[in-house]
């Protein structure tokens, strides 16, 4: 080998090496959307399915790419060489090198249509069904309603599920594609307009998992994320119960005020849902009637902060570029109507009390 | 013949400089402005891409907005698909394949001709979208609805559409050609199975176009009246299911993926023997799972659909059928393994990108049988596990077998080697670039990480990996900086090649280098594969006893033409006009091109081949 040849290889194993440590360090549990890190039984059997043919496909690589950089070197001209022997094949060898790829096909193609179907029947279809809507770019989610009505009980951004027991999804768009992904839970499945598509999850931890929209849907597609709140049976129960509720009225005069704003000249009402009140019976963006229960704002962006309440009233496209209620709402596309700071405070202290 | 009425600029017969360029017929030129055009258009993708690295180099950055960085990843993938990795495959079928076949010219020159400006059109519409109003922002696979007027009001998408409508006539046009071509034209004892390798996947992705491009035309077709007409192919509130978009761009979609990789996997099945100086080990078998490939190409369109909603019959079907592709994969890399085997092997240049061709390639077709599970590909789909995989096939594979193609021709195109030194260093760059900047992607995505987004969070934990990727874009535009520096200082000063530096064995090493307009003085006679070889070390003569004259004075060519360029003027000008289509200005200018066009194909098909040209005696 010439001595450019010598030094590059080495730098390349070198740089293997440190990638395969940094892989190690990497790969460490706080990762919020590993998919190594699974919690329930459809990421396991995906996670599962993955080592089965990562472990293959790294005794391929290493068996084939082995060879490959064996006869590379193995059999580099020397000065003088005379021709090789001019081989034109080998048929045992090339009806070999046929049949055992497709052996080792099979022992991934087996285990892959087991998981197909696995993931894709629901282990209990008459248990809790929940309705995933996708709309650019936040979540909508319809519980069925606690007193056994045929109404729902729609929430936002923040999904909430009894910890161990499977949860039916139902998923569907009003405008683009969407996809819902919650990878430490469960693989993707798209949420497409006119066509309506079914999945499972079950989560065995209790805790706060990362949900992500991953079909591209537009300007804020990397902030189309959500949250689910995996909790307690009863835990459950009583958060259900709470947001089967109509919104708290409010007391404070900065409040009042901040209502009156809402329901009136500020035309929040246009786009959103308050239950309990008259006017606010928008559609286009999440339901508010209890916004200050939610731990986050504008898709999983934001923590739910006075502060951060404050700025997204003030300028929704600084915190989320592109969102729809900055490019439609008059108070922020009409400079006559823009908000006032004393507005702005108005209405963060109604929507701070709507818990 | 009669001369047309309108003044027209006398046909060219011996033109010089720029002139003879623009009207040249010529499959060699062609080839090489293919070539040129192509290269500078990759390195535009490739601008566009360092842009998206940059931005996302570390987390939380404002470096472009997301609505740029939505353009970008779209026009990157456009770019690199239809106006980098084909068109230079589009270069080398011009360059080489009458040389290999043993041929003077391709089957129609002015067509092919047109096949060139017809892509040139095509992608100055498409990069103009920049700066006329904004690129097309939503994705180089258009899914519906997002493509809709009621989402994106703007023009990219309209430039988008017709540009690739454009693209698609000039690779129908190439793909005809090359089947007549090589159907028709190979030299007297070139039976199929003696043909080279790289003719052979020429012709089967020639077929895979052919079948390909009508079906992305419908589907642009019915996306074109939605946004022009208002129609309802696609728009939700009517009721359409957006599925249809995505069936018929992956129907189309997938042979694509075989388009950009069957002529790399050509091109190596060329070099190596070479190289090795062996013939391809197992011919027939190599030839017969290339055809496999584009055959079941076609099967297999619904993985890029796991998580649509299909169900798990479906489902479990386009898994098996693409775990399926991989055996005759497989084979092919087993048999370039076997042709190096008990071989003399030159690392050259061209070599060491056929070995890292080879390498890369394993690599990516391992991850793609990862995500051929459908299950396991519920995890992957649409993060950077995906975008680590394709880079791996149309980077580590099509992009390195080019490079490698480029080394090994650019000898025969220019008469000049490109510089060995600097070939090494271009190597190692672009292969360690490309392993840096690509690998971490991987890990990206099993962590978590989405395609198209325009920024992350810190709190992700995917800072470490961004960062490494974009360093490694970093080395990856070093090797690709000294590519252009070497092809631009060795085609003036390299090296002279003689006919046949490598010591090759196929027809093309078997004329002076660069060839002469006529190719072949002698049309060759071919006893069997390999044949230049075979005439070298077996004293096989590939010139016909009788008759060798050697006066190149009786050869007659086809002369320049005006129209093929003229005609695909028409057509940029129509296409632009048809962006506009809402307003009687588009529509006027649209019909003034389209009428160009017609009037251009009219003339053309009454013009000679060969015209007497007055002063220039009986060239
Ligand atoms: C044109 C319709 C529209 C109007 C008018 C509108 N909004 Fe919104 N609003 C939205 C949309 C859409 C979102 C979701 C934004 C996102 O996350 O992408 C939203 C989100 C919000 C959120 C965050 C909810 C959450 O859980 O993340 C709050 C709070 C909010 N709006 C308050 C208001 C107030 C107060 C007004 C009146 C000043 C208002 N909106 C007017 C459409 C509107
Ligand atoms: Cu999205
Ligand atoms: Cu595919």
């Amino acid at each position: 080998m010439s001595k450019i040849d010598r030094y590059s290889s080495r730098l390349v194993t070198v740089g293997l090496a440190v990638l395969l440590v940094l892989l190690a360090v990497g790969c460490t549990p706080e990762h919020n959307q590993s998919t190594f890190d699974a919690t329930g039984p459809v990421a396991r059997s995906q996670l599962n399915l993955f080592y089965w043919i990562l472990w293959t496909a790294v005794f391929v690589f290493v068996v084939v790419g082995g060879i490959l950089i064996y006869a590379a070197i193995r059999f580099r001209r020397k000065p003088g060489d005379p021709d090789p022997e001019q081989t034109h094949g080998n048929t045992p060898l090339e009806i070999g090198w046929t049949v055992a790829p497709a052996l080792i096909l099979a022992v991934v193609a087996v285990p892959t249509v087991t998981t197909i179907f696995y993931n894709a029947n629901s282990p209990d279809p008459g248990s809790l069904t929940i309705d995933v809507v996708g709309h650019q770019w936040w979540w909508e989610f319809n519980y069925p309603h606690p007193d056994g009505s045929d109404s729902v009980v729609t929430a936002a951004n923040e999904l909430h599920i009894p910890v161990d027991e499977v949860i039916n999804i139902n998923l569907d768009s009003k405008d683009v594609l969407h996809s819902f992904w919650i990878p430490k839970i469960a693989g993707k499945v798209d949420l497409v307009p006119n066509h309506p598509n079914q999945m499972w999850i079950l989560a065995e931890e209790p805790g706060e998992y990362y949900g992500q929209c991953a079909e591209f849907c537009g300007v804020a597609h990397a902030n189309m994320r959500f949250r689910v709140i995996a909790q307690s049976r009863p835990e459950f129960d009583a958060w259900l119960s709470t947001q089967a509720q109509d919104a708290v009225e409010p007391i404070d005069p900065l409040a009042l005020r901040g209502k009156a704003l809402f329901e009136g000249d500020a035309r929040c009402w246009s786009c959103h849902t308050v239950a309990g009140s008259k006017r606010a019976r928008g559609q286009q963006g999440p339901d508010l009637t209890h916004v200050a229960s939610r731990a986050h704002l504008a898709a999983g962006i934001v923590e739910n902060t006075q502060a951060n309440l404050r700025k997204w009233l003030e300028d929704p496209d600084a915190v989320k570029p592109g969102n729809l209620m900055a490019r439609d709402a008059e108070v922020y596309n009409d400079p006559v109507r823009e908000l006032t700071g004393a507005d702005v405070s108005a209405l963060v202290a109604y929507l701070r009390g709507l818990d | 013949m009669t001369t047309l009425a309108i003044p027209l600029p006398k046909r060219p017969a011996h033109p010089t400089g720029v002139l003879a360029w623009l009207t040249t017929i010529d499959h060699k030129k062609i080839g090489i402005l293919y070539g040129v055009t192509a290269f500078v258009l990759f390195i535009t993708g490739g601008l566009e891409a360092l842009y998206m690295r940059f931005q996302l180099a570390q987390p939380g950055q404002d470096f472009v907005s997301p609505e740029v960085f939505n353009q970008l990843f779209t026009m990157h993938a456009t770019t690199m698909i239809f106006l980098g990795v084909m068109p230079l495959g589009a270069a080398f079928f011009n360059f080489v394949i009458p040389l290999q076949i043993g041929a003077r010219d391709v089957a129609f020159p002015r067509l092919n001709a047109f096949s060139y400006w017809t892509f040139l059109a095509g992608a100055i519409l498409l990069k103009l979208s920049w700066f006329l109003g904004g690129a097309p922002n939503a994705g180089w696979f258009g899914y519906a609805p997002i493509t809709g007027s009621d989402f994106n009001p703007g023009h990219g998408i309209d430039y988008w559409a017709v540009s690739l409508q454009v693209l698609g006539i000039a690779s129908l046009a190439a793909a005809f050609n090359f089947i007549v071509t090589i159907v028709n034209m190979r030299a007297p004892g070139m039976s199929l199975m003696r043909m080279p390798l790289f003719t052979w996947m020429t012709l089967v992705t020639s077929f895979l176009l052919v079948l390909a491009f009508p079906v992305i035309t419908v589907a642009l077709i019915e996306l074109m009246f939605d946004r022009f007409f208002g129609m309802n192919f696609f728009s939700i509130g009517a009721g359409a299911n957006p599925l249809l978009w995505q069936h018929l761009f992956w129907i189309f979609g997938h042979p694509e993926v075989y388009i950009l990789i069957l002529p790399a996997m050509g091109i190596v099945s060329e070099i190596i023997p070479t190289f090795s100086r062996k013939p391809l080990f197992g011919y027939p078998v190599v030839v017969l799972s290339g055809v496999i490939i584009g055959f079941m190409g076609w099967m297999v369109w619904s993985h890029h659909m796991f998580t649509v909603g299909l169900g798990p019959v479906a489902n479990s079907v386009f898994a098996l059928t693409t775990m399926a592709i991989a055996v005759p994969t497989g084979v092919k890399i087993f048999n370039w393994i076997g042709t190096m085997w008990n071989g003399s092997i030159d690392l050259r240049t061209p070599m060491l990108f056929a070995i890292g061709f080879v390498f890369l390639f394993i690599i990516g077709g391992l991850s793609g049988v990862m995500h051929s599970s459908a299950a396991s590909d519920a995890q992957q789909q649409d993060t950077y596990f995906i975008v680590a995989h394709i880079h791996y096939v149309l980077f580590g594979g099509s992009i390195m077998a080019i490079a490698a193609g480029a080394y090994y021709w650019f000898p025969k195109m220019t008469g000049r080697l490109m510089d060995e030194r600097m070939g090494k260093l271009n190597f190692w760059l672009v292969f360690m670039g490309m392993n840096i900047s690509f690998f971490p992607m991987h890990f990206l995505g099993l962590d978590g990480m989405p395609r198209r987004i325009h920024s992350y969070d810190s709190a992700m934990g995917w800072d470490l990996w961004n960062l490494v990727s974009s360093a490694g874009a970093v080395v990856l535009a070093a090797g690709i900086l000294v590519t252009i520096i070497n092809m631009v200082r060795s085609a003036k000063q390299g090296e002279k090649a003689g006919a046949d530096p490598w010591d090759g064995r196929t027809l093309e090493w078997s004329i002076p280098s660069p060839p002469p307009e006529y190719n072949f003085e002698q049309i060759p006679t071919v006893h069997g594969k390999d044949a230049f070889w075979m005439q070298k070390r077996q004293r096989v003569s590939t010139v016909p006893v009788a008759g060798a004259s050697g006066d190149s004075h009786d050869i007659h060519l086809p002369q320049p033409s005006y129209w093929p360029l003229i005609a695909s003027i028409g057509l940029l000008i129509g296409a632009y006009g048809l962006v506009y289509s809402a307003t009687w200005t588009g529509i006027i200018v649209g019909a003034v091109g389209l009428a160009t066009t017609v009037v251009s194909v009219y003339a053309w098909s009454f013009e000679p081949v060969n015209e007497p040209v007055e002063g220039a005696a009986g060239h």
